[in-house]
């Protein structure tokens, strides 16, 4: 019935809404309205601060370098693995993708075993030219700009695959039927198709080394980036300067959005899914050996890291100094971290906080999800916005807005205390995830024919009969691999547990730290590769499950 | 147990499903506007239209999936327009089908019965009793995928049966099957239909699917209903132009209405026709129109006195006979039927009406 759906619609999107605007909305206008305290005060306070536009600067320049070389790695991988077939190419593309499934901080590390001053390359290189100090320093912009490169070039490549896998080979036929040069295809055919896809993926890039906080907290040496300046400001208890930092972080990021959207604002057209095209034989000998060489120098880069994280984490604690290679090696590390009540208890810790914020990522998103698909009421734009907006906030600004907020209990304001409690940090890492699992979900419900539901009912069924028998098994495949994409993030998360973590929930992330600053390269290794090996588990699960299922 | 209920006329709740002057709004478009039909235990009546005609949308009223904004839908008397559609007991079949992909056959028609609560055993004798009933006998453990989509029919109108629905509404049966199967398909559906014995509601495009299979036509447009008749009286006596026009082939030309004939006039030739007056057509000597279908026209040879003169612009071989269009005087082009493949493309020839009656 019209009238009773509405308001069955608003039974279950009422309570949905307001979860989403108290934990994603409030905070943030908690932080706005925080940064006005004083009135303008504080944000006279950042403008007149040098360190703090220096961070405004560092923080942009970084993201459009981190953008442009992402693109610069990942379009010609894209095109080569894509359009060329040359010997090693399955292994390329087998190990493309790898660097996603690195933790954030993980990546760091590994960068830093194998090209800081005394990383592995470092020493090679420094070995061979015979030199007396360490030919570079992984330090400032450059080296952050490296890691994210490294990291989030994935994104550009995967898009670009994806579109290439989706291009209309004709076109290019069609191109060349009517005389274009190979060329001439690809500037006026090839790449102005691919443009959504480049232009999502930059976006994307953009995006993720804005919010950025590993990279700049372990390379940055005294660079000022605003994720990090916002935890210096509320470590020294600034916060009406942190306030202000992080809304101008959050309007960076709007901003970038807003710009991307407008760039994109001609492309009307989509690709059509005739696929199909064959890869291409490289002919010349001399060209498939260089080819051949460089993919596997590549295939080399971006497996090292794993590698050498790996071989880290048999090194005994405090023995590598100067060595190209830790020169002792021991099991000692991962026994401690089975045996060792007080280094165990990051990984019971992360586990638990990724179990409880998935678990809510899919009840809520689940729900979110059906009511943005096959419900019409008046709340569903809101919906939609609230669902995609903590995708569109940087991480730093989510976790200090929920420190602004949840740091006491007033029911009057909406407030309860859970800064210094466990549940501070899933609820950070459920809000995080609510755009990645809400996607997922929505792209299963939408290949689900609407009028499914229909004949449930028709034939008798109860709302509750259709979500269980119906709705629930068409969201399913989104449901399991949101829900794994949460909790592989969650397990591994950084940059808003650095700001709300205390000693008793820890996380996995923040211990690693803690081993580094300690010099305990061995035992900060051993955990990335157990935090590695969760994340393989994590997803050695969903398969299963959703094989034993389907 | 048959999966397939007789009649149950005297059973409770059995009886004449009805739209009493149903509207309904999509802010300023009104979708279906004051509509009324009725359809008797065992008739088969089909709500038909151009797209947008708003035939689905009454469908779903009569579904219970739309809410009327003015108006009631009874069934037996009794108004159910505030009965949610899982309380209507109507059966429903969807026009893409609408079965679970991720249940097998007998579980998607067991569906209706599992939402009964009726236990399993039960519920899958009966669901094979269906299958068996619609021609799918030892299907019922095949995937949906694996269907062709006439059988994906079959299985949607089986599960719409084995609820022992106390109507049975159908959207765009036919639409999603090739040419052929189509064909049979329109004499099975009728078949099945009828047994069943309860009233069925089914929207369709397609006239001729709509003449195959239905008892009454309702004809639609653009939310209003035209008219409600047998296919015959909607081609033979069409109440307005809209409905000559949409029904079945011909050209609507001007005409002098002088009762039981009218005087059309074609490029100066004026011929009286017999006509069938419209029900409810009172004023004779006015202005009107008459449809000149092809099948009551004729090629006469050249110079007869009061036929109308034309050239052959298409020739088309229609199975046992011929169609040719031929663009008469004034611009008026008609389709004409012959037995005859005499005339050929640019000929001159001359067009003359049957005797009738016209419309």
């Amino acid at each position: 019935m019209r009238s009773s759906f509405r308001r069955q619609s608003w039974l279950i999107a009422f309570p949905v809404i307001l979860l989403l605007l108290w934990t994603v909305v409030y905070p943030n206008a908690a932080v706005i309205a925080g940064s006005f305290e004083n009135g303008l005060g504080h944000w006279r306070e950042f403008a007149a601060s040098p360190a703090d536009r220096e961070a405004l600067w560092t923080s942009l320049v970084i993201s459009v370098a981190s953008v442009f070389a992402s693109l610069a790695i990942g379009v010609p991988l894209a095109f080569l693995l894509g359009r060329f077939n040359f010997p090693g190419r399955r292994l390329l593309r087998a190990v493309a993708t790898l660097p996603a499934a690195l933790p954030p901080l993980v990546g760091v590390i590994a960068f830093l075993f194998l090209y800081g001053e005394s990383g592995l390359i470092t020493r090679i290189v420094q070995r061979i030219l015979g030199m007396q100090e360490a030919p570079w320093r992984l330090k400032g912009v450059g080296a952050i700009v490296f890691v994210h490169a490294y990291t989030m070039y994935v994104y550009v490549f995967l898009f670009v695959s994806a579109g290439l896998e989706r291009f209309d080979a004709t076109l290019d036929e069609a191109a060349s039927g009517l005389g274009a040069s190979t060329w001439q295809r690809l500037r006026r055919v090839t790449l102005p198709l691919l443009m959504p896809a480049v232009g999502g993926s930059a976006l994307l890039v953009f995006m993720n080394a804005l919010g950025s906080f590993s990279a700049p907290y372990v390379f940055g040496g005294g660079l000022r980036v605003l994720s990090t300046q916002i935890l210096a400001s509320k470590t020294n208890g600034a916060l009406g300067l942190a306030y202000v930092e992080t809304t101008v972080l959050a309007l960076s990021a709007v901003a970038g959005l807003v710009l991307f959207r407008w760039l994109d604002r001609k492309r009307r057209y989509t690709l059509a899914s005739k696929g199909g095209r064959k890869r291409r034989e490289i002919r010349s000998r001399r060209i498939q050996i260089l080819t051949s060489i460089a993919a596997a120098i590549i295939v080399i880069a971006l497996v090292l890291p794993h590698l050498m994280v790996v071989l880290v984490s048999f090194a005994r604690d405090g023995v590598w100094t100067t060595q190209v290679l830790p020169p002792e090696y021991t099991f000692e590390n991962y026994r401690r971290l089975f045996s060792e009540s007080e280094l165990w208890r990051p990984i019971t810790n992360s586990v638990s906080m990724a179990l409880v914020a998935t678990a809510g990522n899919l009840v809520v998103c689940f729900l979110a999800a059906y009511l943005i698909v096959f419900r019409k009421f008046a709340g569903r734009g809101l919906l939609e916005l609230l669902v995609a907006l903590p995708w569109a906030i940087p991480a730093t600004a989510i976790a200090l807005g929920l420190a602004a907020t949840f740091n006491r209990n007033d029911l009057f304001s909406g407030r309860i205390l859970l800064v210094g409690t466990f549940w501070i940090l899933p609820l950070a890492y459920f809000i995080r995830d609510i755009p990645l699992v809400a996607s997922a979900v929505e792209g299963s419900l939408r290949q689900m024919d609407a009028s499914l539901e229909d004949a449930a009912r028709g034939l008798g069924a109860s709302w509750l009969l259709t979500m269980r028998r119906v709705i629930l098994p068409a969201a399913r495949p989104g449901l399991v691999a949101g829900g794994l994409l949460a909790a592989v993030t969650a397990v591994g998360e950084f940059v808003a547990s650095v700001v709300l973590y205390t000693h008793a929930n820890r996380p996995i992330s923040m211990e690693i730290l803690a081993q580094l600053r300690a010099l305990a390269f061995g035992t900060a290794a051993a955990y990335s590769v157990l935090l590695i090996f969760l994340v393989l588990l994590m997803t050695l699960a969903a398969r299963s499950f959703e094989e034993r299922l389907a | 147990m048959t999966a397939a209920p007789r009649a149950r006329g005297a059973e409770a709740g059995a009886g004449v499903l009805a739209l009493n002057g149903v509207t309904r709004r999509f802010g300023e478009f009104t979708a279906v506007d004051n509509v009324s039909v009725e359809v008797g235990p065992g008739e088969l009546l089909a709500l038909v239209g151009a797209s947008g005609s708003g035939k689905t949308t009454t469908l779903r009223i009569a579904a219970g999936y739309e809410q009327p904004d003015a108006g009631t839908v009874t069934l037996g008397g009794a108004d159910i327009t505030r009965v949610p559609p899982e309380r209507r007991g109507f059966g429903m079949v969807f026009q893409h089908y609408a079965l679970f992909p991720h249940m097998p056959v007998e579980e998607n028609v067991a569906f209706g019965l599992e939402a009964r609560r009726v236990s399993k055993a039960e519920r899958l004798e009966k669901a094979r009793a269906a299958l068996d009933a619609v021609g799918l006998s030892g299907a019922g453990d095949r995937a949906i995928q694996s269907l062709s989509g006439g059988e994906q029919q079959r299985v949607a109108l089986a599960r719409a049966l084995v609820i022992e629905p106390r109507a049975l509404l159908l959207d765009e049966p036919l639409s999603n099957l090739d040419p052929t199967l189509r064909q049979a398909m329109r004499d099975d559906l009728r078949a099945m239909l009828r047994r069943v014995g309860v009233p069925a509601l089914f929207v369709t495009h397609d006239q001729e699917d709509a003449f195959a299979i239905a008892d009454r036509i309702a004809l639609l447009k653009k939310g209003k209903l035209l008219q409600v008749g047998t296919p015959e009286e909607l081609y033979e006596a069409p109440e307005s132009r809209e409905v000559a026009a949409f029904i079945g082939r011909g050209t609507m030309v001007p005409a002098i209405d002088r009762g039981t004939t009218a005087s059309v006039i074609i490029g100066g030739q004026t011929r009286e026709l017999n006509v069938n007056r419209p029900k409810g057509m009172s004023l004779p000597y006015g202005k009107a129109f008459v449809v000149l279908r092809p099948e009551a026209l004729e090629l006469v040879g050249q110079g007869g006195n009061s036929a109308w003169p034309g050239r052959v612009v298409n020739r088309r071989f229609a199975g046992g006979v011929i169609v040719y269009r031929v663009e008469l005087a004034g611009g008026v082009t008609v389709d004409v039927e012959s037995a005859s493949g005499n005339a050929h493309e640019d000929d001159n020839v001359a067009v003359a009406p049957t005797k009738g009656p016209f419309q």
